[in-house]
């Protein structure tokens, strides 16, 4: 039953399967981004109380979505690390911390834009935007401690339990700074209008969602190539393929 | 037993012999206290409302001043391949090299921040929230930061490194400590943060010296 | 006593050695030698337990066999003193911590020596002080990173007797130096690295 695992965990093996799998992922993602953007901001109807403000939910939801299931995978990966001593989790671990960054940031940005019409203010201390930029912190600190190493394992499983120990440490998080904001509750934060919101809305939004998580595994595979590459850079199969 | 013993002692050999190591976390706190107190208009009655902020965050970066060193000297010298070696299981010499860490720098901090308290102007109420929040909180900085200092024990730029991965760790613990002592200020209940924080120390207490002591092997490996 | 199969060694993503097979028997000096980067200490290493093995195997009889490591760095902590460094490994090992005194004068350091600051002693001394570790419990086995290193002539004679005494009472030693060992060692077995990694 675990031969495919090991199979999985080769090297060579995945370097061709993320090679074979590559342009599928990629037209997808592109396929799915162009619906849901195009979908979303030309062709959905604007909010009937945020206007066009709204739209920025396209690229804001996917992304938020994006960067705290990246930190999951890469705290899984790092389990994976740890306890199997797999190369292939290592890679992964550290080829999903930029990706999981960028994600990190954009989210941050476009809520920072959207708050601006809907809030008055770009930044306001709450719950989801500031455990948003404590999630951004933890991102920097494993890229951070990750370029510190000279050993290529041991960075990555000082990350591992770096990531690790984060993803207990996240919904603390979230949970401290939804309490600490209920003690003394500022007073402009507008509740988002949730009335149920029209298919030709929603469905644009699933497809940025989906086209965003296949955009994220795009960008992984290859930076899990590159990694794979750079490990095995002595061994034979990489000199037969390049 | 006798082990633990024998770690403790060597811990306590170490501080009596190197005194500055550990007066200078407590004098960094007078110092940044007493400069809030100098920036701010003078009898500035809105310094109370910061206190809390004040206090948790100087206790903080007053406790990460010796925590890059808790592992790197035993690193250094090869102390530390031999306690990995050592029948003693390494999460209790982690465990033990956290305790004396709080012992040497976060107890003082503890006691030297209730009078700090009063001179930025908290009430006795509020004095007795802090206090008790840092009992609670001071041993979960040594846990988190002992966590990252054996992370990044044999790095050469860990002392850059160190604030940068233990700060958003830390984040929960001075919402609920600087928490509890708004609450007191304000008259409100403080055993819910209490509560928070005495939770987050078990965590750290059952949790951290297993994970330090991997990553403790880590770095010998 | 100890058995070693198909070893190969790496660090970071370069192979140190690969395929090192080699035997020790109770009362033999296994003597490791080669050129710098090698891969001595990292093979002492392994067998001390500090290094995961890329591939092959140790095995020792029994199982658990109770093992020595001095490396090249002594940990003594510099501003303990040599009996404080002792006592304290006598304590986390389970050993007499009173045998700190014993031990420290059979590797011939006086007693105004024991209570200086490590800091301020010679690097013979010191080097004195870390093998002095070996006399506080007996192990079968003793691995030896540069044990001669910093010693003076009175050293290496001091510790080719405690060698000496080791292996005619059955114990193992491996070894590197890069100096040549005291005569009068009996069972010395040289075991030569090279670059290619094949003993």
């Amino acid at each position: 039953m675990w031969t495919w695992f090991h199979r999985l965990a080769s090297p060579p093996h995945f370097y061709r399967l993320a090679e074979r799998w590559l342009p599928w992922v990629g037209v997808a993602a592109a396929g799915l981004l162009a619906w849901g953007w195009i979908g979303g901001l030309v062709f959905a109807p604007p909010d009937y109380q945020q206007k066009d403000a709204f739209r920025i939910i396209y690229v804001h939801v996917p992304t938020a979505a994006a960067s705290l299931s990246l930190y999951t995978m890469m705290a899984v990966a790092g389990a994976v690390a740890l306890i199997w001593r797999m190369k292939l989790a290592e890679c992964v671990l550290v080829a999903t911390a930029p990706v999981g960054a960028g994600m990190t940031v954009v989210a941050l940005i476009t809520g920072m834009l959207w708050g601006k019409p809907m809030w008055g203010t770009y930044w306001v201390w709450d719950a989801r935007l500031t455990s948003e930029l404590v999630l951004l912190f933890l991102y920097l600190g494993v890229i951070g401690l990750q370029q510190a190493f000279e050993d290529a394992r041991a960075a990555a499983r000082a990350c591992a339990l770096l990531a690790i120990v984060g993803v207990v440490n996240v919904p603390i998080v979230k949970y401290s700074v939804e309490w600490w904001n209920s003690l003394h509750q500022t007073s402009t934060i507008l509740k988002l209008g949730k009335p149920t919101i029209t298919a030709d809305m929603a469905v644009p939004l699933y497809a940025a969602l989906a086209g965003t998580f296949l955009l994220c595994a795009y960008a992984i595979l290859r930076r899990v190539q590159n990694e794979l590459l750079w490990r095995e850079r002595r061994t034979g199969w990489v000199a037969e393929l390049l | 037993m006798s082990a633990v013993a024998a770690l403790l002692r060597r811990e306590a050999w170490l501080a009596a012999r190197s005194r500055s190591d550990w007066l200078m976390p407590p004098f960094f706190l007078v110092v940044v206290v007493t400069l809030f107190g100098l920036g701010a208009e003078p009898n500035d009655p809105r310094l109370a409302r910061f206190a809390p902020a004040i206090l948790w965050v100087a206790n903080l970066l007053a406790a990460l001043l010796t925590l890059e060193r808790l592992f790197r000297a035993d690193h250094e010298d090869g102390t530390l391949e031999q306690m990995v070696l050592s029948p003693l299981p390494l999460y209790l010499v982690a465990a033990c090299k956290l305790l004396s860490h709080w012992l040497l720098t976060g107890l003082p901090l503890v006691l030297l921040s209730a009078p700090l308290g009063a001179m930025l102007g908290l009430d006795t109420a509020a004095v007795v929230a802090l206090v008790a929040g840092l009992v609670l909180g001071t041993p979960c900085i040594s846990a988190v930061g002992g966590f990252v200092a054996a992370l990044t024990v044999g790095l050469p730029r860990a002392g850059l490194l160190l604030p940068v991965l233990v700060l958003p760790l830390i984040v929960p613990v001075v919402i609920f400590g600087a928490g509890a002592v708004r609450s007191a200020q304000q008259g409100l209940p403080v055993d819910a943060p209490l509560y928070f924080l005495a939770a987050i120390l078990a965590v750290c207490v059952t949790l951290v010296p297993w994970v330090c002591s991997a990553a403790l092997r880590n770095a010998v490996d | 006593m100890l058995q070693i199969d198909r070893l190969s060694i790496g660090r970071g993503d370069r192979v140190l050695f690969a395929g090192l097979s080699v035997a020790l028997q109770p009362g033999e000096l296994l003597h490791v030698r080669g050129a710098n980067g090698c891969g001595k200490t990292s093979l002492l290493e392994a067998i001390a337990g500090l290094r995961r093995c890329a591939q092959g195997g140790i095995r020792s009889t029994p199982d658990e066999l109770a093992r020595h490591w001095i490396g090249h760095r002594n940990a003594l902590s510099p501003s303990l003193t040599p009996r404080e460094n002792l006592q304290f490994w006598a304590g986390l090992n389970g050993a007499d911590t009173g045998a700190a005194d014993e031990v420290l004068a059979a590797v011939g350091l006086g007693a105004g020596v024991r209570r200086r600051a490590v800091r301020s002693l010679s690097a013979g001394q010191k080097r004195r002080s870390a093998l002095a570790r070996l006399l506080l419990q007996p192990r079968p086995l003793w691995l030896l990173d540069e044990p001669l290193d910093g010693l003076d002539a009175d050293g290496i004679a001091l510790i080719a007797g405690l060698l000496r005494d080791h292996l005619h009472g059955g114990g193992g030693v491996i070894m590197t130096s890069h100096q040549p060992l005291p005569a009068g060692l009996p069972a010395v077995r040289e075991l030569a690295l090279d670059r290619a990694g094949q003993p």
